[in-house]
């Protein structure tokens, strides 16, 4: 039996339904990511689990228990709010304690607990500070410490590291990532960054509009998108107008207009004649000269559009004979810019026989 | 000092910053500084025969007053006067904890309220002062007066159980009636002002990691609203201490408290050093409490 269950959960403001027919199970000990752009719901639905809001349709189960008639203070879970929402007038220590005041746990007992999770956050010497008198970061961790320190079933966090800089945001993410590991408490986290959510989670579900467009791991979220929406949402994506030539013999045969026929991995479930998309990651597309690239089954003929010099990689916009534009990542191994193409260039980009998915919509 | 009092300021702004801030410390300058130190002087002298004070210097060796302390060894040479001070003081402190638990939930109320209603509700609260002062207190005599319907009723029900009569008018009741009507809103307005700003995430997260409404008010609402409990309770304990319309009017013959005793000396005894030194004695009291008030304020306010 999953952890949490919420089944055919939906919520409606006025005639706008902002969480619809909504399912999902969450296992215990998973860290869990609610992914989607601004006002798909996922504050709404992390509000219902904690109890601020109730669902107008569907239920949602902790432990198989129904929790529609519990109040929030009486739900074994615990939120990580945006703006910490640290109490100001307490110290650090007061902060941290105050679930355990009202759980009314045994002095000695939250003492304990109060200490391990300090060390845990690396707070211990903060432990008399204000929360006027912390960074970001730290108050950042008083949050998540307050969250967990009385071991709650579940921990709901809405994109707590959203108010942090980029730097400190990595660093977090990491200390997130051990943190959940160490107390192995399970994480219903809500972002909108797909970075994030991809190193963080075990699962995604990408949210669309109120509903849950796709539930996967990352690698299968990123590899296998299952339609336009989430291949677009997460991370670039080439996305090709394609005609089915053939489906057989291991491998199906597309037709792209202007490009010519592509060579994919076998996709079951298509006909010969079945219009389609035909999505492919820049990092899979090759760029480079003839010779560079023909060994691979997929190569096409273009010149350099644009291009993009990120440090890491180079970003190239290639144009193919028909004025499509097709993104290539190329890794720059060297120091400098890997491989010199510049705005004009003619070269070639090709790809792998297995590279790229089928999206039929 | 904070840390915009040590930026530098260029000569222009320097200039700008006497000529904002100058009037208004003339005006304090003149009309309360100057008043002080005439009245601190004026403590130490004797009275003249018809009111005012003696003169210091004169031509006749016999009428010749110099400085004294005599005051003073008045004030504490009779017990009543530090009475008279002990009962404002109680008076004052009953007003401020009646418009306190009376003023906390109006406060609270308005402050959760709908944005739109909130400005209404404080116009409401501060209605009363659109007509005058002494005219709302003279509306008190008629409603606590032995004719109106509150002391019929209270009579009436006292009768049926053979009770003898009360009279509302002319008591220590009428008197704080009519403190703490006159001086809630001054204890409503800081209040709301301060509940009004607190983020309601706070009450969020202590219900979600497990107070219940009850434990939300007071580990939450209540520490972050001492401010506001300590400014209100100011500006109604202080007026209230010195306050001499109200019992003149509604507290009759009897009742008397600093304020009246002060005023008493100014216009009916004429002995104007010791009602300088009772007004002293007020100021130290009330500058006292106001210490101390800032320093309860400073240990508790450390987030603010
Ligand atoms: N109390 C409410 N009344 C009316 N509409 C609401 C209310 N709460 C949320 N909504 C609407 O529901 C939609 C979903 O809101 P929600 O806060 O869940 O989005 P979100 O996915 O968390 O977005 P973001 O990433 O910006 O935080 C939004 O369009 C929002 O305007
Ligand atoms: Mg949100």
């Amino acid at each position: 039996m999953a952890l949490l269950e919420i089944r055919n959960v939906t919520r409606r403001f006025g005639d706008f339904v902002a969480v619809d027919n909504v399912s999902l199970n969450i296992e215990a000990g998973e860290f869990f990511t609610l992914l989607g752009p601004s006002g798909c719901g996922k504050t709404t639905i992390l509000r219902m689990i904690a109890g601020f809001d109730l669902p107008d349709a569907g239920q949602i189960f902790l432990d198989g228990r129904d929790l529609a008639d519990t109040p929030p203070e009486k739900r074994p879970l615990h939120t990580v709010f945006q703006s910490y929402a640290l109490f100001p007038h307490m110290s650090v220590a007061q902060n941290i304690a105050f679930p355990l005041k009202m759980a009314r746990r045994p002095q000695a007992e939250a003492q304990k607990m109060l200490h391990e999770v300090l060390e845990q956050v690396h707070l211990a010497d903060k432990a008399d500070a204000y929360p006027h008198e912390l960074s970001g970061g730290q108050k950042q961790r008083v949050a998540l410490a307050r969250g967990l320190v009385n071991r709650p079933r579940l921990l709901l966090l809405d994109e707590p590291l959203g108010a942090l800089d980029a730097k400190l945001r990595e660093e977090m993410q990491i200390e997130l990532i051990n943190l959940q590991k160490d107390v192995g408490v399970t994480f219903v986290f809500v972002t909108h960054a797909q970075v994030e959510a991809l190193a963080l989670s075990h699962r995604i579900a990408v949210m669309e509009a109120g509903r849950v467009a796709q539930v996967d791991e990352p690698s299968k979220l990123y590899g296998f998108p299952q339609s336009r929406f989430v291949a677009d949402f997460i991370g670039h994506i080439n996305m090709l107008q394609a005609q089915v030539v053939e489906s057989a013999h291991g491998h199906t045969r597309l037709a792209i207009a202007g490009l010519g026929e592509v060579i994919a991995s076998l996709h079951s479930g298509v006909t010969a004649g079945a219009k389609c998309t035909f999505a492919i990651r820049p990092e899979q597309v090759r760029i480079g000269t003839h010779g560079e690239v023909s060994e691979l089954k997929n190569h096409f003929p273009g010149t350099v559009h644009n291009f993009l010099y990120r440090g890491d990689v180079t970003v190239y916009k290639v144009q193919m004979e028909n004025g499509l534009l097709i993104e290539a990542l190329l890794p720059n191994a060297a120091p400098g810019r890997a491989e010199l193409y510049e705005v004009g260039d003619a070269v070639r980009v090709g790809w792998r026989h297995d590279a790229g998915v089928l999206l039929h919509e | 000092m904070n840390e915009q009092e040590k930026i530098r300021l260029t000569p222009a702004a320097r200039l700008g910053k006497w000529l904002v801030s100058g009037p208004p410390f003339l005006f304090l300058l003149l009309f309360f500084v100057a008043p002080s130190i005439i009245m601190v002087l004026a403590s130490f002298r004797y009275p003249g025969e018809f009111g005012a004070l003696a003169p210091i210097a004169s031509a006749d060796s016999d009428t010749l007053h110099g400085l004294t302390l005599e005051t003073y060894e008045f004030f504490f040479s009779d017990i009543i006067y530090s009475y008279v001070f002990f009962k404002s003081f109680l008076v004052a402190l009953a007003t401020t904890l009646i418009c306190l638990t009376l003023a906390y939930p109006l406060a609270l109320l308005i402050a959760r309220s709908p944005k739109k209603s909130r400005d209404l509700m404080v116009l409401l609260v501060v209605l009363p002062f659109a007509s005058s002062f002494l005219i709302r207190v003279y509306a008190w005599m008629i409603l606590l007066g032995p004719q109106a319907a509150l002391s019929q009723v209270i009579n009436g029900m006292l009768g049926v159980f053979g009770i003898a009569q009360v009279y509302l008018l002319f008591s220590p009741f009428a008197v704080l009636v009519a403190m703490v009507y006159v001086h809630l809103p001054f204890m409503v307005l800081p209040l709301y002002t301060n509940l009004e700003k607190h983020d309601p995430s706070l009450l969020d997260a202590a219900q979600d990691l497990g107070a219940n409404a009850w434990q939300r008010f007071w580990q939450v609402t209540f520490p972050l609203s001492l401010p506001g409990i300590f400014s209100g309770s100011a500006l109604v304990f202080i007026p209230v201490l010195g306050m001499f319309a109200i019992p003149d009017i509604l507290g009759g013959t009897g009742d008397m408290l600093i304020g009246n005793l002060i005023k008493e000396q100014f216009l009916a005894t004429r002995d104007w050093p010791f009602g300088s030194t009772l007004s002293i004695m007020l100021t130290i009291v009330v500058l006292l409490l106001v210490w101390l008030a800032v320093r309860l304020g400073r240990t508790r306010g450390r987030y603010a």
